[in-house]
């Protein structure tokens, strides 16, 4: 072949054209081992240096297992509300035509694009008994700023673009074929929406659930200036491990950190199986 | 055919429509429109002069100097490192291809604290490296390296996220004839590779560079919280916030705001002008 001449064929792999590998996944390994693989390696030794029992024991305590109760919790909440109001705001945005339509489905990306420590001062200031929302809710006796139900505002609405933009595109591929059938054998509107559409968008929406959920457990900027921070109240896990490093707690800190990842991966691990059991029973 | 039915059967009825319509623009209106028209109001409250002193204190501008560097070195680090990874993952078939991709995008699984958390781990005094580090009077925590470290952490995947999915859909046909016409590897990238992916490239380091620039809590414990020198735009939000100066602080948080809104026009005009040459799903 003329082309061998050409091109000079990288010695490990003579059927590869293309040049490169090497550099990119050399480069892409070590900048990924560097930033992200060394640095969570450490943080699981140090969990880990006392032991399974002293690991419990640092997490153990009621003021951690209150914080981790609140974080997950309160995240879960968030993720239903969230895949609830995601599922009809998808389908607002790709079945329905009005007038703002483009602008609506544009503002669903502010969570991610606003810095939270914005969002955290904004909601705060909304949901304060002094507040745009918070003097109504107040004169019916509701408090949500400086309690539990802060951290699920500000939770509920970090998660929000998580499952409106797992659902869309799904919802936009999906054919209106099944759904023509349902109508021509006697369903009803709200019968082929529960019975046909709910069941076969499930995968999505745990999927954009999960993400949600995933990303409340985690978050912090846009929860610490609504939850008030009592402790064993309306104090999540991650403040608990800036406490920690402030009081030079490493290996305490490093406990909580490590505690939430794996709770979190289980979650996620266990959300995925649900999924393939779902998908496999159709 | 029916004649009575001016509707399809795959039609919503108007009173369904009229309640997912009105409770999807009440959910949006009080969770997201609510606390962004706050933001500018309360900025605006004693006047534009007013919220233009506040943030163009010397603190003020000393943390948007701050962010601006902390993003000026983080945003290129991780745009190189999605192009290469984006490279290697989509041009060429290797073991472990898929376990890369997940542990590539981990840091968006990760909380922001324990991103920070982490590298304290590693860099503290009680930490891997801390005492060495400290005998070569190195500073990387509360200090611009941890800032930085910070910031590539939490915007590590924006970039090569976007590009994997959307160089693995172009495939490889392309760069391997102008191998075999005998182009070089570089010039192979820059002149075909590049203009296949500079929408998809652009998107990437937008939402990369925007988070870069609004990253709260990982920077928030790398950051010794010195006003004027390790405070960044969100910190020096925070801590105005936290001294009881809510124009300050809102004023401050208006310009973040600001940004985030240019942020997502450009985004939705990306998506809406090209979205063919960007990743077919977006989820970040």
């Amino acid at each position: 072949m003329t082309q061998a001449s050409l091109v000079s064929a990288p010695p490990w792999g003579r059927r590869r054209v293309l040049p490169g590998l090497g550099l990119s996944l050399g480069f892409t390994v070590f900048y990924l081992s560097v930033i992200v693989l060394i640095p969570m390696a450490a943080l699981f030794i140090r969990a880990f240096e006392p032991g399974l029992d002293g690991l419990w024991r640092a997490i153990a305590t009621p003021r951690v297992a209150a914080a981790l109760k609140l974080s997950f919790g309160m995240a879960a909440l968030a993720a239903v509300i969230d895949s609830i109001f995601g599922f009809v705001i998808a389908w607002v945005l790709v079945r329905y035509r009005f007038p703002g339509r483009r602008l609506l489905g544009a503002v669903i990306d502010l969570p991610f694009a606003l810095p939270t420590a914005v969002a955290g001062i904004a909601l705060s200031t909304l949901y304060a008994p002094n507040g745009w929302l918070g003097m109504p809710l107040a004169e019916h006796g509701i408090r949500v700023a400086y309690t539990p139900w802060g951290v699920l505002v500000a939770m509920t609405f970090i998660g929000l673009p998580f499952t409106v933009r797992t659902l869309e595109p799904v919802l936009g591929e999906f054919g209106r074929d099944l759904e023509e059938a349902a109508a021509t054998l006697g369903a009803t509107r709200l019968q082929t929406i529960r019975k046909v559409i709910l069941p076969l968008l499930a995968p999505a929406i745990l999927t954009g659930g999960a993400m949600a959920f995933a990303r409340a457990v985690g978050e912090y900027g846009s929860i610490i200036f609504i939850a008030g921070n009592l402790p064993a109240i309306s104090e999540i896990a991650p403040l608990l491990i800036v406490t920690k490093l402030e009081q030079y707690d490493y290996a305490g800190a490093a406990a909580i950190g490590a505690t939430m990842l794996i709770a979190a991966f289980a979650v996620l691990l266990a959300l995925n199986g649900l999924q393939i059991w779902m998908g496999k029973r159709r | 055919m029916s004649r009575t039915a001016l509707t399809l059967p795959t039609d919503d009825p108007l009173w369904l429509k009229l309640l997912l319509g009105l409770a999807a623009i009440a959910f949006v209106g009080l969770m997201l429109i609510l606390p962004l028209a706050l933001v500018f109001q309360q900025a605006l409250a004693e006047g534009l002069t007013a919220a233009w002193d506040a943030i163009t204190t010397s603190n003020g501008l000393a943390a948007i100097r701050l962010s601006l560097i902390a993003a000026a070195i983080a945003v290129p680090l991780n745009t190189l490192f999605g192009i290469s990874a984006a490279w290697a993952i989509a041009k060429f078939d290797f073991p472990g291809r898929t376990a890369l991709v997940s542990l590539i995008d981990l840091p968006f699984s990760v909380s922001p604290v324990i991103a920070g958390l982490i590298y304290v781990l590693v860099f503290g005094m009680q930490g891997w490296l801390g005492p060495a580090l400290a005998e070569h009077d190195i500073h990387i925590l509360f200090a611009l390296p941890g800032i930085v470290l910070a910031t590539i952490f939490v915007t590590f995947p924006f970039v090569a996220r976007e590009l994997i999915p959307l160089m693995t859909d172009q495939g490889r046909e392309e760069e391997e004839a102008a191998i075999s016409l005998g182009a070089s590897g570089l010039s192979t990238f820059v002149r075909v590779t590049l203009p296949n992916i500079k929408w998809g490239l652009l998107y990437g380091v937008l939402l990369c560079n925007a988070r870069a620039l609004g990253e709260f809590g990982a920077v928030s414990v790398l950051s010794g919280h010195i006003q004027g020198q390790t405070n960044t735009m969100p910190l020096h939000v925070e801590l105005l916030y936290n001294n009881y100066d809510y124009v300050g602080a809102f004023a401050v948080s208006a310009l973040l705001a600001l940004l985030a809104l240019v942020t997502l026009a450009l985004k939705s005009l990306l998506e809406w002008r090209y979205a063919d040459a960007l990743a077919a799903i977006h989820r970040h």
